[in-house]
This record gives C-alpha cells, sequence and structure tokens, in this order.
C-alpha cells in the first residue's frame, strides 16, 4: 500500500520511503523486524536446513540495504525483499545442486501438461486431528520439499506466503501465465502424494474400525 | 480420472479452486463434476491439500538466536528488541 502523508512524504506499506532510502538504520530496524519472520520461513521451507536459511536471511537484508537507494516503489516493499530472498535460495540450490538432485530434477517446460496417473481416495473425511497430526505435517513438509525448486518457490510465494499471481510473477520475472500453471503443477503433485499417506490413515481407520466392530 | 475430458479437466482445477475461471468455463466444469465422482474427489482433495498447507503455516518466528545474529550482522544492534 503506496501513499502520501499531509507533508507529502512517501509512505510504502507504511514505511518512509524517504527515510529508507537516505539510510535511515532506525527505519531500516524496523523494516527486517516487520518481515524476517516471513523472509525466513520462505529460506527454510526452500531449503529445508536451518543454517542455509540464516545465511539467505542475511543475505537477502544486506542486499535490501545496498540496494534501496534503487528500490523505484513500483512493487511493494515485501515483493521487492520476497524478490531478492527468492532469487538468494534459487542461487543456493543451483550453487549446491549434486548429482542426486540433479537426477531427481528433469527440466520442465510450462506447457507440459500434468500426465500423470492419479489416486483416487477420497481422504477429507478425514478428522481434522489426524489431518493435522504431527505426523501429518511432517509428511506436508516432505512433499513441498520434493518438489523441484521452479514450482516449489511458486508454490511457497502464491499459498504459504500469500502473494498474489501479479506479485508471485513480479518477484520471479515470471508471467501470470507461467505462474498460474506452475502453481498448479505444485498443487497436483502436493495432491498426490497427501494422497498417498492419507489413503493409509484411511485404510488404516476403517481395518481398526472392522476389527472393533 | 481415466476418461479424456477429467485428464482435460485436471490443468483447470487449480484455478476453478482460487475462482478465477471466467463464466464458461467453471459451469463446464461443473456440470462435468455432476456426473463424475472421481473428479469431484479431485477437486476436493486439491482443495483441502491447499487448506490443510495455509492452516499449519503460521507466520512464527525467527529463533531468537538467528534475530540476534541477523541485527547483529546488519549492525543494527543497537534496535534489538526495540521492535514488535
Amino acid at each position: 500500500m503506496n501513499h502520501e502523508t499531509p507533508e507529502g512524504k512517501r509512505l510504502v506499506e507504511d514505511f518512509s520511503l524517504e527515510a529508507l532510502r537516505g539510510g535511515d538504520r532506525a527505519e531500516f530496524a524496523r523494516l527486517v523486524e516487520s518481515y524476517s519472520a516471513r523472509i525466513y520461513r520462505l529460506a527454510l521451507k526452500m531449503l529445508n536446513n536451518p543454517q542455509d536459511a540464516e545465511d539467505v536471511l542475511q543475505d537477502t537484508f544486506l542486499k535490501a540495504f545496498r540496494g534501496l537507494h534503487n528500490f523505484d516503489g513500483r512493487s511493494s516493499l515485501s515483493t521487492w525483499l520476497y524478490r531478492i530472498a527468492a532469487n538468494e535460495a534459487l542461487m543456493f540450490l543451483r550453487r549446491n545442486k549434486h548429482i542426486i538432485v540433479s537426477l531427481d530434477e528433469p527440466q520442465e517446460t510450462d506447457d507440459q501438461t500434468e500426465g500423470e496417473p492419479m489416486q483416487v481416495i477420497d481422504w477429507c473425511c478425514l478428522p481434522e486431528e489426524e489431518l493435522m497430526s504431527s505426523e501429518a505435517r511432517a509428511v506436508l513438509d516432505k512433499a513441498v520439499e520434493a518438489l523441484p525448486h521452479n514450482l516449489r518457490v511458486v508454490f511457497l510465494l502464491r499459498d504459504i506466503e500469500g502473494l498474489s499471481t501479479l506479485e508471485t510473477g513480479e518477484a520471479l520475472n515470471l508471467s501470470e501465465m507461467a505462474v498460474k500453471t506452475r502453481l498448479s503443477r505444485a498443487r497436483l503433485r502436493l495432491r498426490e502424494m497427501l494422497t498417498g499417506y492419507y489413503g493409509e490413515r484411511l485404510a488404516h481407520q476403517r481395518q481398526e474400525r472392522k476389527n472393533a466392530g | 480420472m481415466n476418461d479424456k475430458t477429467c485428464h482435460e479437466l485436471l490443468n483447470s482445477l487449480s484455478a476453478y479452486i482460487d475462482g478465477e475461471l471466467g463464466q464458461d468455463v467453471c459451469a463446464q466444469i461443473e456440470s462435468h463434476l455432476q456426473g463424475c465422482e472421481n473428479c469431484r474427489i479431485v477437486v476436493d482433495s486439491l482443495r483441502k491439500t491447499v487448506y490443510l498447507y495455509q492452516a499449519t503455516s503460521e507466520p512464527g518466528k525467527v529463533p531468537q538466536d538467528v534475530h540476534e545474529r541477523l541485527f547483529r550482522c546488519l549492525d543494527l544492534d543497537e534496535f534489538l528488541g526495540k521492535g514488535s
């Protein structure tokens, strides 16, 4: 949200752009305080390693501090920070890519359709405590981890960080169509992986009921 | 998901649950869903998948030690503990 104060100072999401650009450290500390939790969460889910996520968190704000004078305010500050963080995380993954990762990560193009087999099991009826158990949460995390980087980053920005399609496109230099395509593929794959787990839980629950009855 | 229509619809389902599709396409999907239980299950479980991720992703906090090291590396020590 960008607007001007009565004194004509430009505010971007309640931060003074002049102060930030002018190197005001108190204002920058406020910015770090406001966004660090979200940037850290993105980095952690991208990299699955607290130490690497911390490096990305620090590099993101170091780059932001150095680059603030170039920030033109066309995108929001949060989108701009997500853009830096996503780039840092993707660069980190590329730098540390080893053979196993590259075998798991065939090059994908956006015009591919999702042609994988679909498991059709109605697991939505499972109780909430089963769907959100600590075991289930670990499965949710593992499923995100198994996504190729280009799908993972889109899914995290859209569905976890809550950026719009347009903002995600701005953060990743992608067209809105590419964002939608990647989000669709990420969600379908996650659904497939969760169906494997929840389908088993459902079968287990039914078996227990049968044994009890 | 063994019908040709089912596979054709598959790539529209994400936009469908986000309410991003035009009326015509929505009507087409809904008409198919009425007669196809498998696709209904896929739509429901896709929606539930997104819901589960959102419901279990609390904003959380940066661990205290990580937070302190961040402020230190940015030379912002004097502002530690002054935020919300």
